[in-house]
Protein backbone atom coordinates (compact mmCIF):
# COMPACT_ATOMS: atom_id res chain seq x y z
CA UNK A 1 0.00 0.00 0.00
CA UNK A 2 1.15 3.55 -0.34
CA UNK A 3 -0.28 7.06 0.40
CA UNK A 4 -2.15 8.33 -3.45
CA UNK A 5 -2.92 11.95 -3.53
CA UNK A 6 -7.05 12.82 -4.48
CA UNK A 7 -9.64 14.25 -3.90
CA UNK A 8 -11.25 12.11 -2.47
CA UNK A 9 -14.72 10.65 -4.35
CA UNK A 10 -17.21 10.80 -1.50
CA UNK A 11 -16.27 14.32 -1.12
CA UNK A 12 -17.76 14.60 -5.05
CA UNK A 13 -20.66 13.12 -3.82
CA UNK A 14 -20.99 14.96 -0.52
CA UNK A 15 -21.09 18.13 -2.85
CA UNK A 16 -23.94 17.71 -4.43
CA UNK A 17 -25.69 16.84 -1.45
CA UNK A 18 -24.55 20.14 0.17
CA UNK A 19 -22.71 18.06 3.41
CA UNK A 20 -19.44 20.21 3.20
CA UNK A 21 -19.20 23.74 3.77
CA UNK A 22 -15.93 25.09 2.89
CA UNK A 23 -16.76 28.73 3.07
CA UNK A 24 -20.12 30.54 4.70
CA UNK A 25 -22.98 28.82 3.82
CA UNK A 26 -26.66 28.94 4.72
CA UNK A 27 -28.98 28.10 7.72
CA UNK A 28 -30.92 25.22 6.20
CA UNK A 29 -34.59 24.50 7.68
CA UNK A 30 -34.15 20.91 7.34
CA UNK A 31 -32.38 18.05 5.70
CA UNK A 32 -34.33 17.30 3.01
CA UNK A 33 -33.37 17.76 -0.49
CA UNK A 34 -33.66 21.46 -1.81
CA UNK A 35 -36.54 21.87 -4.41
CA UNK A 36 -35.36 22.22 -7.88
CA UNK A 37 -36.74 23.70 -10.88
CA UNK A 38 -36.30 24.40 -14.94
CA UNK A 39 -36.48 26.84 -16.67
CA UNK A 40 -36.47 27.11 -20.78
CA UNK A 41 -34.77 29.90 -22.19
CA UNK A 42 -34.67 31.66 -25.95
CA UNK A 43 -31.93 30.98 -28.45
CA UNK A 44 -30.83 34.63 -28.22
CA UNK A 45 -30.44 34.63 -24.56
CA UNK A 46 -26.91 34.49 -23.11
CA UNK A 47 -27.12 31.57 -20.35
CA UNK A 48 -24.44 29.94 -19.53
CA UNK A 49 -20.98 29.83 -17.07
CA UNK A 50 -21.33 33.15 -16.18
CA UNK A 51 -24.95 32.88 -14.68
CA UNK A 52 -25.89 33.16 -10.91
CA UNK A 53 -29.53 32.14 -10.64
CA UNK A 54 -32.47 32.53 -12.12
CA UNK A 55 -33.66 35.77 -14.29
CA UNK A 56 -36.87 35.95 -16.43
CA UNK A 57 -34.76 38.38 -19.22
CA UNK A 58 -34.72 35.65 -21.79
CA UNK A 59 -37.17 33.15 -20.49
CA UNK A 60 -39.31 31.54 -22.84
CA UNK A 61 -42.89 32.81 -22.90
CA UNK A 62 -46.44 31.70 -24.23
CA UNK A 63 -48.99 30.07 -23.58
CA UNK A 64 -49.58 27.37 -20.88
CA UNK A 65 -46.05 28.22 -20.02
CA UNK A 66 -45.62 29.65 -16.56
CA UNK A 67 -42.80 31.88 -15.68
CA UNK A 68 -39.86 29.92 -13.46
CA UNK A 69 -40.38 26.77 -15.46
CA UNK A 70 -41.53 23.36 -13.70
CA UNK A 71 -40.17 22.21 -10.45
CA UNK A 72 -37.86 18.75 -11.12
CA UNK A 73 -38.26 15.60 -10.10
CA UNK A 74 -35.53 14.22 -7.76
CA UNK A 75 -36.41 11.24 -6.23
CA UNK A 76 -32.53 9.79 -6.61
CA UNK A 77 -29.72 10.97 -4.33
CA UNK A 78 -26.46 11.84 -5.57
CA UNK A 79 -24.23 9.22 -5.46
CA UNK A 80 -20.72 7.93 -6.32
CA UNK A 81 -19.07 5.33 -8.33
CA UNK A 82 -15.41 4.88 -9.49
CA UNK A 83 -14.27 7.96 -8.81
CA UNK A 84 -17.15 9.94 -10.15
CA UNK A 85 -20.00 11.76 -8.26
CA UNK A 86 -23.25 12.04 -10.23
CA UNK A 87 -26.95 13.16 -10.24
CA UNK A 88 -29.51 13.03 -12.41
CA UNK A 89 -33.25 14.42 -12.13
CA UNK A 90 -35.41 11.18 -12.05
CA UNK A 91 -37.87 12.16 -14.39
CA UNK A 92 -38.16 14.06 -18.36
CA UNK A 93 -38.74 17.73 -17.97
CA UNK A 94 -42.10 18.20 -19.69
CA UNK A 95 -43.96 21.01 -20.76
CA UNK A 96 -47.59 19.99 -22.25
CA UNK A 97 -49.69 22.47 -24.40
CA UNK A 98 -47.58 25.11 -24.89
CA UNK A 99 -46.96 27.35 -27.55
CA UNK A 100 -43.53 28.84 -27.52
CA UNK A 101 -43.38 30.69 -30.75
CA UNK A 102 -39.68 32.33 -30.21
CA UNK A 103 -36.94 29.76 -30.85
CA UNK A 104 -35.60 28.81 -27.62
CA UNK A 105 -32.59 26.38 -27.31
CA UNK A 106 -31.53 26.16 -23.76
CA UNK A 107 -32.14 24.39 -20.23
CA UNK A 108 -31.49 26.46 -16.75
CA UNK A 109 -31.67 23.83 -13.58
CA UNK A 110 -31.87 26.03 -10.60
CA UNK A 111 -32.12 25.95 -6.99
CA UNK A 112 -35.24 27.40 -6.21
CA UNK A 113 -35.18 26.64 -2.73
CA UNK A 114 -31.40 28.73 -2.23
CA UNK A 115 -32.89 32.01 -3.59
CA UNK A 116 -32.97 30.23 -7.29
CA UNK A 117 -29.24 30.00 -7.75
CA UNK A 118 -28.21 28.63 -10.79
CA UNK A 119 -26.99 24.85 -10.89
CA UNK A 120 -26.32 24.05 -14.53
CA UNK A 121 -27.44 24.90 -18.17
CA UNK A 122 -28.05 22.72 -20.96
CA UNK A 123 -28.50 23.34 -24.61
CA UNK A 124 -30.06 21.71 -27.61
CA UNK A 125 -31.03 22.39 -31.19
CA UNK A 126 -33.22 25.44 -31.29
CA UNK A 127 -37.05 24.84 -31.17
CA UNK A 128 -40.24 26.00 -31.40
CA UNK A 129 -44.05 24.60 -29.99
CA UNK A 130 -46.94 25.01 -31.44
CA UNK A 131 -50.04 23.87 -28.94
CA UNK A 132 -48.09 21.07 -28.44
CA UNK A 133 -45.93 19.56 -26.42
CA UNK A 134 -41.72 19.37 -25.45
CA UNK A 135 -39.87 17.12 -23.18
CA UNK A 136 -36.45 16.52 -22.26
CA UNK A 137 -35.35 13.20 -21.64
CA UNK A 138 -32.38 12.74 -19.06
CA UNK A 139 -29.79 10.33 -20.23
CA UNK A 140 -29.28 7.20 -17.71
CA UNK A 141 -28.26 7.75 -14.02
CA UNK A 142 -24.44 6.20 -14.23
CA UNK A 143 -21.01 7.90 -13.69
CA UNK A 144 -20.70 8.14 -17.45
CA UNK A 145 -23.91 9.75 -18.44
CA UNK A 146 -25.41 11.47 -15.68
CA UNK A 147 -26.76 14.92 -16.34
CA UNK A 148 -24.01 16.25 -13.54
CA UNK A 149 -20.89 14.77 -12.80
CA UNK A 150 -17.82 15.87 -10.84
CA UNK A 151 -15.18 13.58 -11.89
CA UNK B 1 -62.08 19.12 -37.14
CA UNK B 2 -61.93 16.38 -39.76
CA UNK B 3 -58.62 15.19 -39.16
CA UNK B 4 -58.11 13.87 -42.85
CA UNK B 5 -57.35 17.43 -43.40
CA UNK B 6 -54.02 17.37 -41.40
CA UNK B 7 -51.00 17.06 -43.37
CA UNK B 8 -48.20 15.32 -40.82
CA UNK B 9 -44.62 16.61 -40.62
CA UNK B 10 -42.03 14.12 -38.89
CA UNK B 11 -38.45 14.81 -38.28
CA UNK B 12 -35.16 13.67 -36.01
CA UNK B 13 -32.13 14.73 -35.55
CA UNK B 14 -29.04 13.41 -33.64
CA UNK B 15 -25.56 14.83 -32.89
CA UNK B 16 -23.29 13.89 -29.65
CA UNK B 17 -25.38 16.37 -27.64
CA UNK B 18 -29.12 15.22 -28.33
CA UNK B 19 -31.33 12.91 -30.20
CA UNK B 20 -34.36 14.86 -31.02
CA UNK B 21 -37.49 14.12 -32.87
CA UNK B 22 -40.32 16.28 -33.88
CA UNK B 23 -44.16 16.16 -34.93
CA UNK B 24 -45.87 18.83 -37.09
CA UNK B 25 -49.46 18.69 -38.48
CA UNK B 26 -50.60 21.71 -40.99
CA UNK B 27 -53.81 22.34 -41.98
CA UNK B 28 -54.84 24.78 -45.08
CA UNK B 29 -50.67 24.87 -44.99
CA UNK B 30 -50.74 26.53 -41.75
CA UNK B 31 -48.75 24.80 -38.96
CA UNK B 32 -51.26 23.85 -36.17
CA UNK B 33 -49.36 21.97 -33.76
CA UNK B 34 -45.55 20.91 -33.35
CA UNK B 35 -44.15 19.09 -30.32
CA UNK B 36 -40.70 18.07 -30.17
CA UNK B 37 -38.95 15.74 -27.52
CA UNK B 38 -35.14 15.74 -26.94
CA UNK B 39 -33.08 13.34 -24.88
CA UNK B 40 -30.01 15.37 -23.52
CA UNK B 41 -26.68 12.80 -24.17
CA UNK B 42 -24.12 14.95 -23.29
CA UNK B 43 -23.01 14.84 -19.94
CA UNK B 44 -22.43 18.39 -17.66
CA UNK B 45 -18.84 17.44 -16.22
CA UNK B 46 -16.66 19.06 -14.23
CA UNK B 47 -13.04 17.80 -13.44
CA UNK B 48 -10.99 18.25 -10.36
CA UNK B 49 -7.87 18.36 -9.57
CA UNK B 50 -6.05 18.84 -5.94
CA UNK B 51 -2.52 20.43 -5.77
CA UNK B 52 0.34 19.35 -3.86
CA UNK B 53 3.02 20.47 -1.93
CA UNK B 54 5.97 18.91 -3.54
CA UNK B 55 6.49 20.82 -6.80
Amino acid sequence: MANAQAMCTSFKGEILSGIHALGTTVIRAGTGADTLKAALYLASSSQGAATTAYGVSGEVSGANYSAGGITVTNATAPTTSGTTGYWTPSASFSWTNVTLATAFDAVLVYNSTQSNKAISVHTFGSQTITAGNFSLTMPTNDSTNALLRIA
Amino acid sequence: MDDSLLIKKEGAFEDNNENTIWIEYYLDNQLVHRSAHVRLKRPMVSLTEVGGFNG
